[in-house]
C-alpha cells in the first residue's frame, strides 16, 4: 500500500536525510521524500497498519532533522 | 517572503550592521569578543542549536555542524569578523535558497491552477453553489463566462468558446456548442453553458490531471540519486580532511623537521574546507532543476511524471510511433477527387445530396467535404444498396454513388483510383462521372514533427500501424519515415517495440508515441510512453510516462528538446558546483584561498547553481 503525506522541512539536505530515516523504520518498503513538492510518498510492507508504522517514521525523523513535520 | 524568511532578513540585516560598526571599533581583548558575541548569536543562535541537537542524535555531519565549526574555530582563533561574516553569508545563502525554492513552488502551482472550486448546480430552475465532490453524473451544471469548467460532460445549452490552455499549452480557443462534449479544467469565455455531466469529479479529466501533477516525481533521476549518495560520503569525508590538515601538517613539521608547528596557519585551512565543504549547491539545484523543469514542460501541456522520465527521454535515440491517431487525426476526410467528368464542386454537391439519408462515416466527410445545408427537397427516390452504395435522383438527374460493385453492378465502366483509401465512384444519368477519395488525413504538423525529431538527434524515426500495407506505406512516404511495419495487431506492436529495444545500445533509449487507446502495453513496455491527445482518455494518462495534452506531435520533440535542456542545465550544475568545490579545497589547503573565497566556494557556487535551475522552467521559445 502507498500513501502520500505532506511534509515541511527547510532544506534539501534534510528532505534527504528523512527520506533515509524513513526507508529504515519497520513496516516501510520503500520512502521517497520530494523537497521540491513537499511530499512524502510511503510504501508500507504487507500487513502493516500505516498509522502505526507513520508515528514510528515521524520519531526518526525528527530524530535526524529536528525541524521537521509530516502531516499525518 | 513568509513571516519565517523575514525575521531571518532581519537577523541578517541587523547583524551585518553591527559587524561593520564593531569591525571599525578601536576595541581590543575581551570586550572586543563581547562585543563581536552580540551580532553572531543573533545570525548564528539557531544554527548552534541544531548543531547540538544533532551531535546528540548522533547525526554530526551536517551543514549546521560545519558552520558552528568553522565560525567557532574563527572565533577562538581571534579572526571575528570572519566568523560573524561566514555565518552571514551562510544564512543569506539559506535565506535566497529558501526563497527561491518558494517562489519556484509557487510559480508551478500556479501554472496549474485548474482545480475548480465550485459548480453551479441547476435544481428546479434555481442555481445553487455546490463543491464540484457532490455532483453527481448526470446532473445539471451551468457554467458562466469566466468560469472553469468544473465536470466533464455535454453541452445541454448554449454557445461558447473554451479557453483549454491552461491544460493544452494552446492558446486558440474551442469552439463548444450544443451536443459538444466539454472537458473540466477549461475556462468559458463568451457565453453561458448548461451541461450535463457524464462523469463524477474524481473521475473528471481535471482530477485525473491533478493528481498525477501532484504525484509526479515521485520517481527520483539517477542524478538525484547519485547527488544524495555524494552528499552523504562527500561531506564526513571533507570533515576528516580538515581534522588531517588540522593536525598532520604540523605535527610532521613538529616531529619530522623539528620546525614551527604553526599550529594557527592549519587550524585556518582546515577552518576554511569545512565552510568549502557544505554540499547545499548541489542538493538543492539538482532536485530543482528538475522541478523546474518539469514545470515549464507543464505550462507547454507536456506532463511529464517524474524526474527521472525527464532524464530517460533526454537520451532518447529512437522514436517509434502509432500511425493513426498519432500522425495521422484518425477521422476521414476528402482528400481528393479524380478524374472528374464534370465540375469537381458539382460532383462533391451530388455525391453529399444522394448520400444524404446514410449514416455512414463515408457519407458524413463528404457531407462535411461539401460543407452547405442539404437541400432535401432536391432529392428524392433514394434507394441503398447496402454494401454498394446508394441510387438517388438528384435535381431531375439519376445518380449513383458507391464503390465499385456499384458501378460494375450498373453496368457502367468505372476507373480505379491509384491513392489508398476509400473510393465513392459516381455516376451521372448511368455515365460515369469520376471519383471522389477518402482517406485519414495527416495532421497539419506531423512532417514538421518528423523532421524536429531529426534535429533533436534521434537515429530513427519508425512507424507501427494496424493499418494495410499500402495505407502505412504511403503515410509514410509522407511523413518522410523510412523503417514501417504494417498490419500489426497491439500484441505484435508489443514484439515490435521489444526488437528494437534489444537491438539499440543499452544508452540510446527508444520512445513509443501513441494515441493511448489500444496502445497501453506498448506505451508501458518502451523506455519512455508517450501518450498523445490525453484529453478524455484515462487508460492514457495512467500507462504512459509522459501525456500531451493536446494532439500535436510537434510536441514530441518540443518535449524531447526540453529534457535536454533540463539535463544540460543538471549537469552544468554538477560540474560547475563540484569543480568549484574541489578547486576552492586544493586552493584552500594550499593556503592561497581565505575564508572569503570559501564563502564563494559555498553560498555564490549555491546562488549561481540555484539561479541556473530555475532556467529550466523557461522553455516557451524550444
Amino acid at each position: 500500500m502507498k500513501k502520500t503525506y505532506k511534509i515541511e522541512v527547510d532544506c534539501a539536505n534534510c528532505a534527504n536525510k528523512m527520506e533515509e530515516a524513513a526507508k529504515k523504520t519497520n513496516g516501510v518498503k520503500e520512502a521517497t521524500v520530494n523537497f521540491m513538492t513537499l511530499k512524502m510518498i510511503v510504501e508500507f510492507e504487507e500487513g502493516q497498519e500505516p498509522k502505526a508504522v507513520m508515528q514510528e517514521v515521524l520519531k526518526n525523523c525528527k530524530k535526524v532533522e529536528d525541524d521537521c513535520e509530516i502531516y499525518l | 517572503m513568509n513571516r519565517k524568511q523575514k525575521k531571518v532578513l532581519a537577523r541578517i540585516l541587523i547583524s551585518a550592521a553591527l559587524m561593520v560598526i564593531l569591525s571599525l571599533l578601536p576595541v581590543t581583548g575581551y570586550i572586543r569578543f563581547g562585543f563581536f558575541m552580540i551580532p553572531y548569536l543573533i545570525i548564528g543562535y539557531d544554527i548552534l542549536k541544531k548543531a547540538g541537537k544533532g551531535i546528540l542524535n548522533r547525526q554530526v555531519f551536517d551543514e549546521n555542524f560545519l558552520m558552528a565549526v568553522a565560525t567557532i574555530g574563527a572565533i577562538v582563533l581571534g579572526e571575528y569578523t570572519e566568523g560573524v561574516a561566514v555565518m552571514l553569508f551562510y544564512q543569506i545563502g539559506e535565506l535566497f535558497q529558501s526563497y527561491a525554492v518558494g517562489k519556484s513552488r509557487r510559480n508551478i502551482s500556479d501554472l496549474m491552477d485548474i482545480r475548480p472550486d465550485y459548480a453551479n448546480i441547476e435544481e428546479e430552475n434555481e442555481i445553487r453553489q455546490v463543491d464540484p465532490d457532490e455532483v453527481e453524473i448526470g446532473s445539471m451544471i451551468v457554467v458562466r463566462p469566466g468560469e472553469k469548467v468544473p465536470i466533464d460532460g455535454v453541452v445541454i445549452e448554449g454557445n461558447s468558446t473554451l479557453n483549454t490552455s491552461a491544460l493544452t499549452g494552446e492558446s486558440l480557443p474551442r469552439k463548444a456548442g450544443e451536443g459538444s462534449e466539454v472537458i473540466s479544467g477549461c475556462i468559458n469565455m463568451t457565453g453561458t453553458l448548461k451541461i450535463r455531466t457524464t462523469k463524477e469529479f474524481g473521475e473528471s479529466t481535471v482530477s485525473k490531471i491533478l493528481d498525477l501533477v501532484e504525484n509526479s516525481s515521485s520517481k527520483k533521476s539517477r542524478s538525484e540519486n547519485f547527488i544524495s549518495r555524494f552528499a552523504r560520503y562527500y561531506t564526513p569525508a571533507v570533515c576528516y580532511g580538515a581534522l588531517a590538515l588540522a593536525i598532520l601538517p604540523p605535527v610532521i613539521a613538529m616531529i619530522g623537521f623539528g620546525v614551527d608547528p604553526n599550529w594557527q596557519q592549519w587550524i585556518y585551512r582546515a577552518l576554511t574546507f569545512l565552510v568549502i565543504s557544505c554540499p547545499c549547491a548541489l542538493v538543492i539545484s539538482i532536485p530543482l532543476s528538475f522541478f523546474a523543469g518539469i514545470g515549464g514542460a507543464g505550462k507547454e501541456g507536456i506532463l511529464v511524471k517524474g524526474s527521472n522520465y525527464l532524464e530517460t527521454l533526454s537520451q532518447a535515440k529512437y522514436v517509434v510511433f502509432d500511425k493513426t491517431g498519432t500522425m495521422t487525426q484518425g477521422v476521414f476526410e476528402v482528400s481528393g477527387i479524380h478524374h472528374s467528368q464534370i465540375k469537381e464542386e458539382l460532383l462533391l454537391e451530388y455525391a453529399a445530396l444522394a448520400e444524404c439519408d446514410s449514416s455512414h462515416p463515408i457519407s458524413k466527410s463528404l457531407r462535411e467535404a461539401y460543407g452547405k445545408e442539404i437541400d432535401r427537397s432536391r432529392v428524392s427516390d433514394i434507394e441503398e444498396i447496402s454494401g454498394n452504395g446508394v441510387k438517388a435522383r438528384v435535381d431531375g438527374r439519376q445518380i449513383a454513388a458507391g464503390n465499385g460493385k456499384l458501378m460494375r453492378r450498373l453496368g457502367i465502366d468505372y476507373q480505379e483510383c491509384s491513392h489508398v483509401g476509400t473510393v465513392v465512384h459516381i455516376a451521372v444519368d448511368g455515365n460515369y462521372a469520376g471519383h471522389i477519395l477518402i482517406s485519414d488525413q495527416l495532421k497539419p504538423h506531423s512532417r514538421e514533427a518528423i523532421m524536429r525529431l531529426k534535429k533533436e538527434g534521434i537515429k530513427k524515426a519508425v512507424m507501427l500501424t494496424g493499418d494495410s500495407r499500402a495505407a502505412a506505406e504511403q503515410t509514410a512516404g509522407e511523413l518522410g519515415v523510412q523503417e514501417v511495419y504494417s498490419e500489426l495487431l497491439p500484441a505484435d506492436k508489443v514484439a515490435k517495440v521489444e526488437e528494437l529495444i534489444a537491438q539499440k545500445e543499452e544508452k540510446e533509449k527508444l520512445v513509443f508515441v501513441g494515441d493511448g487507446i489500444n496502445d497501453a502495453p506498448v506505451l508501458s513496455r518502451a523506455d519512455i510512453g508517450i501518450a498523445m491527445g490525453a484529453l478524455g482518455s484515462d487508460a492514457a494518462i495512467e500507462a504512459a510516462d509522459v501525456v500531451l495534452m493536446d494532439d500535436d506531435p510537434l510536441k514530441i520533440g518540443k518535449a524531447i528538446a526540453i529534457s535536454k535542456k533540463c539535463l544540460r542545465i543538471v549537469y552544468e550544475n554538477i560540474y560547475f558546483a563540484i569543480g568549484i568545490k574541489i578547486l576552492c579545497l586544493i586552493l584552500g589547503a594550499a593556503g592561497i584561498a581565505n575564508m572569503w573565497l570559501a564563502i564563494f566556494a559555498d553560498v555564490g557556487v549555491m546562488v549561481i547553481a540555484v539561479l541556473n535551475a530555475i532556467r529550466a522552467l523557461f522553455v516557451k521559445k524550444l
